[in-house]
């Protein structure tokens, strides 16, 4: 274990860098430079994520942690200019001849408010796949009980799979969001504040849904609500001002954080 | 009260009256038009052929000939239209060529429709050697409708929510796929309501049309729908007289005994017809929403 | 290494980026056309309407000073008789007595519609102008030509087509266009001006008249030149109830003419090519011309009255 300490006390950043002999290391982020037109919006964000675990990224809005969630699947294409590399698997997959909707494929999204198509719940689920050319009724169907039993939501829709999911309750149209994501078979799920529009009750769901979920996927999830993070996550990243400031497991950036401004900052002394 | 409050009074008292008569041209026009239109509509006056010298001709023909003109420029101005507000509406970047084109289309849709109607005389009936056709007449009415559906459609558009688009985008859809099968079914009962509103534009049109589908109606043989036939009623390259040209055309022109019957029979009908359109606009766009949004 | 493999898999083309290549051409391909379309009026219009001019030896001054309109003879003074001046009067007159006209009456129903009773507004004299815009211009015009016709004939004598008669028909044709976009240019006027004067003790007429109409003003002028492109290129209608005459107006109810009717009128009587068909080209490119110069004008304003928001 390395760190980037400086020479005071406590250290400005702290970021925690996994030995890649002995994890396995899903994404990570190296040089990574997020600009909008002129305005630089991230750097200093070199971060590993474990397979199989959960990452939050947290820290006062306007410190760029969708910013870099977004950047993982490069969705801010268009939107902002990112340099450096993304690592994903080894392969770097922020460069101009990786095709951009195979990477969305395999790193998944889901985003703040929950965002069902104007189709059924079945065709919101099955639509990706169909216009990936499977059209078999059987597969189909296999996939929607599947990936909805996954979202834990299967026993409230399974018998109104017709319905269009626009009637949905926020709660459950953001499970069906997930079981769409989860549809095109990705092995990495980003979550932008998916609980951020739900009740105190559909949240807690969707956490144990998503503590179910990091068995077969790496998850990694902004969230403006610590607590959340402190429950539901393995590791937390703190963002600051476009930067990473302090990553560590999330017992630890919690209980005992490094940098003085992550302490502040989790103990509700920030700004 | 001071007289700064009266004043007040008198003011807004004048503006309530300006409203008020303005609701009573409203109700004078439609009222006139179906007072002494109706009257004359029966199913022999909307069946029957027109009859230039004698009384008793009917508009059917022309009937006809506005709505499969409506169609058939519906039919190829919705694609062309459709794309080109997916493109303004979700590729186009803030440049100067976004702005020439959108400069471009207000100028389409400001020109007198005169103006549209004698270029599609040079271009279609006479450079293309249509002829006065249904085919020179459908066209021509394209250009005439596109400025205007496109910008309808670029509404709805934007209407969608971006957060749809981003959902597809996750999914690792491209963006056309995004905007074809998502957004644009979301944005459908706003379309819907366009296309409609438009089509009763299109179908009372009659400047754009005097030289292009022409000042003619030739009998029609109903029993024919091969549209190769030149009296077959799906016929594109016979003259096609449509109501509202039909109204301006005896109205200018005329000398059949019963003009004043027939003309305000047919404008009574045309009426109607843009009644219809307008309100099936709104409530079909609504009716779309609400399956689209409730159980089926 | 599987690195080696999936960098391959990820850097094959896939069929989702071969489709977003061919919808981003195909929509651009349609807007491509429609600009190609602007394109071709102007140019055909153009090269039409000089050709007067170019290939027909008319003078420029002579078109447009000239008050005889009989292309194909000459004047008395040996002149093509091509003088457009009769049919531009005509319908510049239509077009600003109709706006005169409609203006104030526009205003005062959208200040009513927005300001005094906007729950009647919404909900009568909103779908009224919407219909009121829905209605085709034929319509109009055979109204005009069966109640405005004879009324005029009745109350001002002559023949009862003219001048009058035409900006009668083209008010309430206009009336509803300028209310809708006054409307809108009232709603956008943001709502605390309205309380930082009614809170300075101002009554709400005073309100209206010096805060929300002043705050607004660019939006309604934009309504106003709207109004007049509608009026100055409106044919049907007009050519119907303004007697087509092409002669030099000398009073509201004498028979005139615009450049629309003469070329509703006259289009289909001329053989292509010949004097009389390219003089009414020419007319036609005034039209044309009129028309881009309201487009410019609304630009302008836009400009203009940009800071206000």
């Amino acid at each position: 274990m390395q760190n980037t300490t400086e020479l005071n006390d406590k250290p400005k950043r702290f970021i925690y860098h996994f030995n890649p002999e002995e994890t396995e290391i899903t994404m990570q982020t190296r040089d990574l430079e997020i600009l909008y037109g002129k305005t630089l919006a991230m750097h200093n964000a070199d971060i590993q994520f474990q397979k199989n675990t959960i990452t939050a990224l947290i820290g006062p809005s306007g410190s760029g942690k969708s910013t870099f969630l977004r950047a993982l699947n490069r969705m801010n294409d268009g939107v902002a200019t990112v340099k450096g590399q993304i690592l994903y698997q080894g392969v770097n997959i922020n460069q101009p001849k990786i095709d951009v909707y195979e990477v969305r494929r395999r790193i998944g999204m889901v985003f703040q408010r929950p965002n069902p198509f104007a189709k059924s719940i079945y065709d919101n689920v099955t639509f990706a796949l169909q216009r990936r050319g499977i059209h078999d009724k059987k597969v189909l169907d296999e996939v929607v009980e599947k990936t909805l039993k996954q979202a834990a939501v299967w026993d409230q829709v399974k018998d109104s799979l017709n319905k269009s999911a626009l009637s949905l309750s926020g709660g459950q149209a953001q499970r069906v969001c997930i079981a769409r994501a989860l549809a095109v078979q990705p092995d990495v799920l980003l979550l932008d504040e998916p609980a951020s529009a739900l009740d105190p009750v559909s949240t807690q769901q969707l956490e144990a849904t998503l503590r179910e979920l990091k068995k077969d996927y790496t998850i990694i999830i902004v969230t403006h609500n610590m607590q959340q993070a402190a429950r539901l996550s393995d590791y937390t990243v703190f963002f600051n001002m476009g930067e990473a400031i302090e990553y560590n497991k999330t017992r630890k950036v919690f209980t005992r954080p490094k940098v003085q401004m992550t302490d502040d900052y989790v103990s509700g002394n920030f700004g | 009260m001071n007289r700064s409050q009266k004043q007040s009074k008198i003011a807004i008292t004048g503006l309530k009256l300006i409203a008020g008569f303005v609701v009573l041209i409203l109700a004078f026009l439609i009222g006139y038009i179906f007072i002494t239109g109706l009257p004359h509509v029966s199913w022999h006056f909307l069946t029957s052929p027109a009859k230039a010298f004698n009384a008793g001709g009917g508009i059917g023909v022309q009937l006809f000939n506005s709505f499969y003109l409506l169609v058939l420029a519906m039919l190829i101005s919705l694609p062309i239209a459709l794309l080109a507000a997916i493109y303004l509406n979700e590729y186009a970047k803030d440049n100067w060529f976004t702005s020439m084109i959108k400069t471009s289309i207000e100028i389409l849709s400001s020109l007198p429709s005169v103006v549209v109607g004698l270029f599609g005389f040079l271009l279609f009936v006479v450079q293309f050697n249509y002829g006065f056709s249904i085919l020179s007449g459908a066209l021509t009415l394209t250009i005439f409708n596109l400025p205007l559906l496109t910008r309808n459609i670029e509404d709805s558009l934007s209407n969608v929510s971006d957060d749809q688009r981003q959902g597809g985008l996750g999914l690792g859809l491209s963006k056309y796929e995004t905007i074809i099968h998502i957004v644009v079914p979301a944005s459908l009962p706003g379309i819907i309501s366009g296309v409609i509103l438009c089509s009763g534009r299109v179908f009372g049109e009659a400047a754009a049309l005097i030289y292009t589908a022409g000042q003619s109606a030739p009998a029609l043989n109903f029993g024919d729908w091969n549209p190769f036939n030149i009296d077959s009623p799906l016929s594109p390259l016979r003259p096609a007289e449509t109501l509202a040209v039909h109204i301006w055309k005896i109205n200018s022109e005329g000398i059949m005994p019963d003009l004043t019957q027939v003309s305000s029979g047919a404008a009574a009908v045309l009426v109607l017809a843009i009644l219809i359109f307008n309100l099936s606009a709104r409530f079909i766009g609504r009716k779309v929403f609400e399956r689209m949004t409730s159980v089926k | 290494m599987q690195n080696e493999k999936l960098a391959k898999q990820l850097m094959k083309k896939s069929k989702t980026a071969r489709y977003e290549r061919f919808g981003h051409l195909l929509s651009l391909s349609a807007l491509l056309l429609i600009m190609a379309i602007v394109l071709g009026i102007i140019v055909f219009v153009a090269s039409k309407g000089l050709s007067t001019f170019s290939r027909d030896n008319v003078s420029v001054k002579e078109f447009f000073t000239g008050t005889i309109w009989n292309p194909g003879t000459k004047t008395p003074s040996g002149q093509q008789a091509v003088g457009a001046l009769p049919m531009i009067v005509g319908s510049f007159l239509v077009t600003l007595l109709a706006a005169a006209l409609a203006t104030p009456f526009a205003i005062g129903t959208a200040v009513y519609m927005t300001e005094i009773s906007p729950k009647r507004g919404a909900k009568i004299l909103q779908p009224v102008t919407e219909l009121l815009v829905g209605i085709p211009s034929v319509v109009y015009g055979f109204i005009g030509l069966s109640v405005v016709v004879p009324f005029v004939r009745s109350t001002f004598g002559g023949s009862g087509f003219g001048i009058l008669s035409g900006t009668f028909v083209l008010f309430v044709m206009i009336l509803p266009t300028i209310v809708s976009m006054t409307v809108d240019s009232l709603k956008g006027v943001p709502k605390y001006y309205r309380q930082a004067s009614l809170a300075l003790g101002a009554t709400r007429w005073q309100t209206i008249w010096k805060v929300v109409l002043r705050a607004a003003t660019p939006g309604i002028l934009t309504a106003v030149v709207f109004g007049m492109a509608r009026a100055f290129g409106e044919a049907l209608a007009v050519q119907m109830v303004i007697g087509n005459a092409a002669l030099m107006p000398h009073n509201l109810t004498s028979p005139a003419s615009t450049l629309t009717s003469v070329l509703t009128a006259g289009m289909g009587n001329t053989v292509m090519g010949s004097l009389q068909n390219d003089a009414l080209w020419s007319l036609a490119l005034v039209l044309l011309v009129m028309s881009l110069f309201f487009n410019l004008l609304v630009h302008m304003i836009g400009r203009k009255g940009a800071f206000k928001k």
